[in-house]
């Protein structure tokens, strides 16, 4: 007699909790105050990764609420005008949610291009709000040390995606 | 078809929509709190300070192992580098011994200087220590978590120093966390003082490493290689902590690279330093001029003796004075007077009698006294010195 093979399902907790765990936990990592031959560690806005990757794995009501709770920890924990970087991830967000359908499916080349044109979004929000409240405009240099190390975490939001996108054949 | 039977059962709206709906509802919301936070920075302070108190022990968590890893690197590189460090701080000290000396002086001298000028030197700021457990060094924030908080005397805007010069200030507190802005933060504004030339300016963080002088005043007044230093306007700061050196930042702006940098910002001081604004007090400093007066208690019959006594003490010596400026002016004229009589004498025993008398020359205007000036003293009425406080 054949056994029943496992069902493998994928709920909220594998794509959303745990992921947005591994975030929080990173970010407060980061945030160690180590310094290596003058160098310290890069700060990039891990976030983002589920702000790109959530809306291509499946649309959620949980999910924007989950990346604002994110966003408003990290604006306390980073000391930024509360609603900063919250904003910038429900834009980024946003917008893959609204070109979802053309995203999907694509190779990752074509993923990443969308990935840059987000963080800049996101990074335009950030840049623009700082100026707006406190009057003077931040170094471009130190923008560019935060903006790369953010890029460089694409595949890590690939990752997620190719994870679990077809997850849920409801949603392709 | 009834309400009980359901009629919304098979009404599916899209999901994307949903999810969309969703997310303008929360960027509404956030919008809404950013304005907020932005009128008024106290008012999400208590949930910023549980949300820094409950990261505060994780982060240290996190940073203890850096810390010991710190230590060892430190033991074994002094193992190994020993004789060329010693080699090196022989030199130092040797370069070091003749300032020592020049230091004892002038500190001898700036002691008798402060006693004959009656300066009243600033008090000494209490400090407490604490450590670094988290770092933001983004370009929109320039923050760091310290382990001491309102527990140890810790307040709202105390000055923070290294063993280098000054790192930052605080901005918030709870009882074992506070959060300390670095001068590098887009929000810092430090006034500064050029070392050289006097000069005042504003140092204004934009989240690189290097901070900017802004507003210098003077022209001139700045070249590379000054040393920078907190000027104490506002009172927010004590003056001269030092803060950098002046470069040229490569757009051309006046930068400040920072002493703070030269050493680890892990083991800091707070300065338990009191501005104006905590001693007085924001509505004491908002309030309208003189409005003191309409709020003051009448005077006591002994205080209104007290005054009035002081008064007609004050008018007397005034009368006194004047007196005395008459007296001295009429005995110069009458000496003029007698002068120029004495010098007329031997020419008209010379000549002859004079037709006409010869009217007095008037005294030079040198010698003449000055209406406006005080009188000298003279021996009969003494003019009171500033020592016994008349």
């Amino acid at each position: 007699m054949r056994r029943p093979a496992a069902v493998r399902s994928v709920g909220p907790v594998q794509w959303v909790l745990i992921p947005a765990a591994i975030t929080l936990l990173a970010t407060l990592l980061l945030a160690t105050p180590v310094s290596l031959f003058g160098l310290r560690l890069p700060e990039p806005v891990i976030p983002l990764v589920l702000a790109f990757a959530w809306p291509m794995i499946r649309p959620s009501i949980i999910a924007p609420i989950l990346l604002t709770a994110i966003g408003l920890l990290v604006d306390i924990f980073w000391n930024m005008p509360l609603g900063l970087w919250t904003l910038a991830l429900l834009a980024v967000y946003g917008l893959v949610l609204s070109v979802r359908s053309l995203l999907i499916g694509q190779d990752t080349a074509f993923r990443f291009a969308w990935y840059v044109v987000c963080c800049g979004l996101a990074f335009a929000i950030g840049y623009g709000v700082t100026v707006l409240l406190g009057d003077t405009p931040p170094s471009l240099y130190a923008l560019a040390g935060q903006v790369v190390p953010t890029l460089l975490l694409f595949p890590f939001a690939n990752k997620l995606i190719e994870r679990f996108e077809d997850g849920d054949v409801r949603f392709r | 078809m009834a309400f009980r039977d359901g009629p919304f059962e098979n009404i599916k709206v899209p999901a994307v929509w949903t999810a969309g709906v969703s997310v303008i509802a929360c960027a509404l919301g956030v919008t809404l709190l950013l304005v907020t936070d932005a009128r008024s920075d106290a008012a999400y302070r208590p949930a910023r300070n549980t949300v820094e108190a409950a990261a505060a022990p994780v982060s240290g968590v996190l940073a203890a192992p850096v810390r010991w890893f710190g230590a060892v690197g430190d033991y074994v590189g002094g193992y190994f580098f020993a004789v060329s460090e010693n080699r090196k701080l022989k030199a130092e000290l040797a370069e070091l011994r003749p300032l020592r000396d020049q230091v004892i002086a002038l500190e001898d001298i700036n002691r008798r200087y402060e006693t004959l000028l009656a300066i009243r030197p600033d008090p000494i700021v209490p400090m407490a220590t604490g450590r670094s457990i988290s770092d933001v060094r983004g370009p929109f924030s320039r923050a760091r978590l310290l382990d001491v908080g309102s527990a140890k005397g810790v307040k709202v805007g105390n000055p923070v120093i290294n063993e280098q010069g000054l790192v930052g200030r605080i901005v918030g507190t709870s009882d074992n966390v506070s959060r300390l802005l670095l001068l590098t933060d887009v929000a810092s504004r430090t006034p500064v003082l050029i070392d050289r030339t006097d000069a005042r300016a504003l140092l204004t963080g934009d989240g690189s490493g290097n901070p900017r002088l802004a507003f210098i005043r003077g022209v001139g007044s700045v070249q590379v290689g000054d040393r920078v230093l907190s000027s104490g306007d506002g009172g927010a700061f004590p003056r001269g902590l030092p803060i950098g050196v002046v470069a040229k930042g490569v757009d051309g702006s006046w930068r400040v690279k920072l002493f703070s940098d030269r050493g680890a910002v892990d083991d800091v001081r707070v300065m338990l330093f009191e501005d104006f604004s905590q001693l007085v007090g924001s509505t004491s400093l908002d309030a309208e001029p003189l409005a003191g007066l309409a709020t003051v208690s009448p005077a006591t019959p002994a205080q209104a003796a007290a005054i009035t006594d002081a008064a007609s003490r004050r008018d007397a010596q005034r009368e006194a004075q004047a007196v005395a400026a008459r007296n001295a002016a009429a005995a110069q004229a009458a000496a003029a007077q007698a002068a120029a009589r004495n010098a007329q004498t031997p020419a008209a025993t010379a000549t002859g009698p004079a037709s006409t008398p010869a009217r007095p020359r008037p005294a030079p205007a040198a010698t003449r006294p000055p209406a406006a000036t005080a009188p000298a003293p003279t021996a009969s009425q003494p003019v009171p010195t500033p020592e016994t406080g008349e």
